[in-house]
């Protein structure tokens, strides 16, 4: 299997150019466009070779680079000590070590007309996660089918994921034609089945070209293996396929990153033009506020420009001085995108910990990060088969249609129309991992018909009239750690003192409230939801609310204090390490979980978070309930 | 070569033809992007300046990220005392010209203990710059820091995202890093941690030179060939700078037409025979060699995966 390493043909009229006029040559390369593309495949399509061989052809490997990829080849190569160009396009250490790959690796190569990107996405586990990274950011994908083999389970995958992330420019490469002696039937066949499938999936236009990586046909030049085939070679394919030409017919969009403010005279509002084309003298709109006002200047370092098309970075003044902040969007006041603060999108996971519907995230479209809770999954998609299948949450590389609700409104258009008002991360706000990734695809019409009402009688008012400070305090800790006794005691001793009370106990909610809610990970985000819901409404009746639940996960308690006005929310950590609780067992639920009948317990099968700055913790190793209860009313009295 | 670095550069033409941006004005909108976006959202961003081409081409791009203002964040220089005195005028002038606050770092405990590439091999590098910039981080508490590294430069860099994310002790860790989509960076993090930004990922060498002549960007004058003093040490051409430069029995500087590919400490860095001395002929030269410019490195030797290592050590 030894590839063909003859000297490349393709470069041969750049580097006559090179050695004979370096002007002229730096004069062509200096126009050329950028394609950057995604190749998708496995080991044993030929991916690595046809990327290998793309990157020999275009003269990218130097002399060191094939030195050390000749050693690398006998050291660890497949090959049987031949050049192995899976080597090439391979990277870290400990990867290559473990033989797999899982990541997403950029290579550079460039011809006489254009320079590309390759995103190399292998295809792993984490398939999924490393191919809607490479394939964000993609012009064009590569689809790669051995001919021998045909359309794949894999070969649908990628195919579905590049339609989801809405490249438009797909090749078909079926490649190995060679070993099947470049048999038109064959490849007839492969085409006639792909283009089945593709029209299902939205997959509306795709070239397929027959190759072999290996020996180099119909990579740079027609092959005269495959006389029955008219179509472009695979590098004039690529030299020739359309970039970014849709965006700028699109309406204007510049989501704000900065705002520019180097004195009092200047304010311009520095951002990347999204899609369109703009210029001085029209009428823009900033969201989500509305504000109109007219563009006066497009600066930039080399002056100011007569327009900014679709992925310039520029910075705009207004003339008026209208409020516009980072994370806004200015986009053309006669057409501008939608404001909504509720969506249908679709959701790829890729965090080990699963989506859970409920728990916030953090979501940042745009120059804009807002706070986002997910609603169960209407469906998920096997990537697989395509079925949709019910689900209650997203597990790693899951794909699901989820409704999202967020804490502020934000200005977007479908993903479809624009990536970057519509795509979108998922951030988790304790670990900060990216753990997950969006396409909106509407407005729920329910986010335009629901406010808030505004009441005469305000949370002031009614907490003023009980002469006291509206509070939540929270009660945190292990099953049996004495959460409920403290607060119960808590509570006597504010009414006493004559206040307004009342204390929600975990218990008895799930007898009413919360009577539909299990102990999965998923009801127990959305048990804490809800009492977080209920006490917000009963401190804004001017009420001290005492809670008592176990609440294990970080992320709800902040959820809950965030939904607070600063100072109000009250964390109370009843520390009481789990053999000491356990052994209390004063309802006999630990004896239940260590025997197996009762399933995701906090702290045998499931785990407890512990608080990382509570306002207040109380050991209970060293402290009695009642000295704890007193300790906790003096600070709310202090 | 004295282009002042304020001015408008008398583009020449095409700089900016809008309609179909070439693969350059994308390139530049995009590192513009991560410029902005970083320092929307950091508390205390710094520039790593290294003062070779790869940093002159990133200080332009900070110019127009954030023209008419400056940008606002220092630059940083994690000195070795070893470079070449060139670099050490270059990085005076290039702080003048564009006003921003230069900040220079130098490991103490290096200074203290004369650590020098001749008696101390690895460990010269180690403690200047490796120790150096972690040092100068926690000094000044930077949480982000804009770096030259390039995907093209060398294997395990194809993978390394735009934010590299380092742990509190300055650790690399490829399971931490984060899914880079769209243009969308999660720049969030714990206390202590900080990240790199490469903004110019996805530019190569080619990009860089074309850039450079484009914009005329001043660069360091060892890049174009000229008569220097050279010795001949272990295949590799070593100029003699200063006098603190050791010669071995037998060795005597004698001139030579050289020019460097990169810029470093100069007992370090392999210096090549040339005449290359415009920037069309430098690009020209880069075109038609054999090479790998990393292989002027001596510190990239050793093993395949090395940068890799360093980079996991905090090396940038």
């Amino acid at each position: 299997m030894a590839p063909q390493l003859e000297t490349p043909k393709y470069e041969m009229k750049a580097s006559d150019l090179i050695a004979e006029d370096i002007e002229a040559y730096l004069h062509a390369h200096q126009h050329k466009s950028l394609l950057r593309f995604l190749t998708c495949g496995s080991v044993d399509d030929g991916k690595s070779t046809l990327i290998g061989r793309l990157l020999y052809d275009s003269k990218m490997i130097f002399e060191d680079q094939l030195a050390a990829l000749e050693a690398d080849s006998r050291k660890v190569g497949t090959q049987g000590g031949e050049i192995d160009f899976a080597l090439l396009v391979d990277g870290l250490a400990a990867e290559r070590e473990q033989g797999i790959t899982i990541d997403v690796a950029y290579r550079f190569f460039s011809t006489d007309k254009r320079k590309f990107i390759v995103a190399d996405t292998p295809g792993h586990e984490q398939y999924t996660r490393n191919m809607v990274t490479g394939a964000s950011t993609a012009d064009a994908a590569i689809i790669l089918i051995d001919a021998r083999k045909g359309v794949l389970t894999q070969t649908r995958r990628h195919s579905y994921l590049v339609s989801l992330l809405g490249i438009r420019h797909v090749v078909l490469a079926i490649n190995k034609m060679d070993l099947v002696d470049w048999s038109q039937e064959v490849f007839d066949t492969i085409v006639g089945e792909y283009r089945d499938f593709a029209d299902q999936i939205g997959i509306k236009d795709f070239t397929a070209i027959p190759m072999s990586a290996l020996r180099g046909d119909n990579i740079t030049e027609p092959s005269d293996k495959s006389p029955w085939y008219a179509g472009p070679p695979l590098m004039r394919w690529l030299e020739d396929a359309p970039v970014e030409d849709d965006l700028q017919a699109g309406p204007f969009r510049m989501p704000v990153q900065w705002v520019n403010r180097p004195d009092l005279d200047f304010r311009g509002f520095s951002g990347q033009v999204s899609s369109g084309v703009v210029r001085p003298g029209d009428r823009v709109k900033a969201l989500p506020s509305g504000r109109e006002s007219t563009v006066a200047r497009i600066v930039t370092f080399t002056g100011d420009l007569p327009e900014a098309v679709a992925g310039q970075s520029v910075t705009i003044t207004l003339k008026d001085e209208i409020d516009v902040s980072r994370g806004d969007v200015l986009a053309a006041a006669a057409s501008p995108p939608e404001v909504s603060d509720q969506f249908e999108a679709t959701i790829v996971w890729f965090d080990d910990e699963p989506l859970l519907p409920g728990r916030p995230y953090l979501l940042k479209a745009g120059a804009r990060t807002v706070q986002a809770q997910v609603a169960e999954p209407k469906y998920k998609v096997n990537v697989n088969t395509l079925e949709h299948l019910a689900a209650t949450r997203l597990e790693l590389n899951e794909i699901g249609v989820c409704n999202l609700a967020l804490s502020a409104p934000i200005a977007f258009d479908a993903y479809t129309e624009n990536k970057d008002l519509g795509g979108f991360i998922l951030i988790d706000r304790i670990s900060n991992r990216t753990v997950g990734a969006g396409m909106l695809h509407f407005a729920l019409r329910r986010a335009q018909n629901i406010h808030w009402q505004a009441t005469d009688v305000h949370k002031a008012a009614r907490a003023a009239s009980k002469r006291q400070r509206p509070r939540v305090v929270w009660f945190t800790g292990l099953s049996g750690a004495g959460k409920s006794t403290i607060a119960n005691l808590v509570e006597k001793r504010l009414h006493a003192e004559g206040r307004h009370t009342y204390l929600l106990d975990g218990d008895n909610v799930r007898h009413g409230l919360n009577r539909d809610l299990g102990f999965t990970e998923e009801d127990r985000v959305e048990n804490i939801r809800r009492v977080g819901e209920v006490a917000k409404l009963m401190a804004d009746a001017g009420l001290i609310v005492l809670t008592a639940f176990i609440s294990p996960f970080r992320a709800e308690r902040r959820m809950v204090r965030e939904m607070m006005p600063e100072g109000e929310f009250v964390e109370v950590f009843v520390d009481t390490p789990l053999a000491e609780a356990e052994t209390r067992d004063v309802k006999g639920l630990y004896a239940k979980a260590r025997a197996g009948e009762l399933k995701n317990f906090t702290g045998i099968d499931s785990p407890y978070e512990a608080p990382e700055q509570p306002e207040i913790r109380i050991d209970t190793t060293t402290m009695s309930p009642e000295q704890a209860a007193e300790a906790i009313f003096t600070w709310l009295e202090r | 070569m004295d282009a002042p670095v304020l001015s408008r550069p008398a583009s020449r033409e095409g700089a900016l033809s809008p309609k179909t941006l070439t693969h350059l004005q994308r390139l530049e909108a995009e590192s513009i992007h991560i410029f902005r976006e970083v320092v929307a959202e950091c508390e205390n961003p710094v520039m790593l300046y290294s003062i070779g081409k790869d940093s002159a081409v990133m200080l332009r791009l900070a110019m127009k990220a954030f023209y008419p203002s400056k940008p606002p964040f220092p630059l940083l220089h994690v000195d070795t005392t070893w470079k070449f005195r060139a670099m050490y005028e270059m990085r005076e002038r290039m702080a003048r010209e564009t006003g921003m606050e230069l900040l220079v770092h130098k490991n103490p405990e290096a200074v203290e203990r004369g650590i020098n590439p001749f008696d101390h091999g690895s460990l010269h590098t180690d403690m200047w710059k490796t120790e150096g910039l972690k040092q100068a981080i926690d000094k000044w508490g930077f949480d982000a820091a804009f770096g030259g590294g390039r995907r093209d430069e060398e294997k395990s860099r194809a993978k390394e995202r735009i934010l590299s994310f380092r742990s509190a002790q300055h650790r690399w860790d490829p399971k931490l890093q984060r899914p880079e989509l769209w243009r969308l960076y999660n720049t969030r993090k714990g206390p202590g941690e900080n990240f790199r930004a490469f903004p110019i990922s996805n530019w190569t060498e080619l990009d860089i030179w074309q850039y450079i002549y484009l914009e005329d960007i001043p660069i360091v004058p060892l890049y174009f060939a000229a008569e220097r003093p050279v010795v001949e040490r272990d295949g590799n051409l070593i100029m003699v700078d200063d006098d603190r430069m050791r010669l071995r029995p037998g060795e005597v500087p004698m001139m030579k037409s050289i020019r460097f590919r990169t810029q470093g400490c100069y007992p370090l860095t392999g210096a090549i025979e040339s005449t290359a001395n415009t920037l069309p002929a430098i690009i020209q030269e880069m075109l038609l060699a054999t090479t790998s410019e990393r292989q002027g490195r001596v510190i990239d030797h050793d093993q395949s995966a090395s940068m890799e290592k360093k980079k996991q050590e905090g090396y940038f």
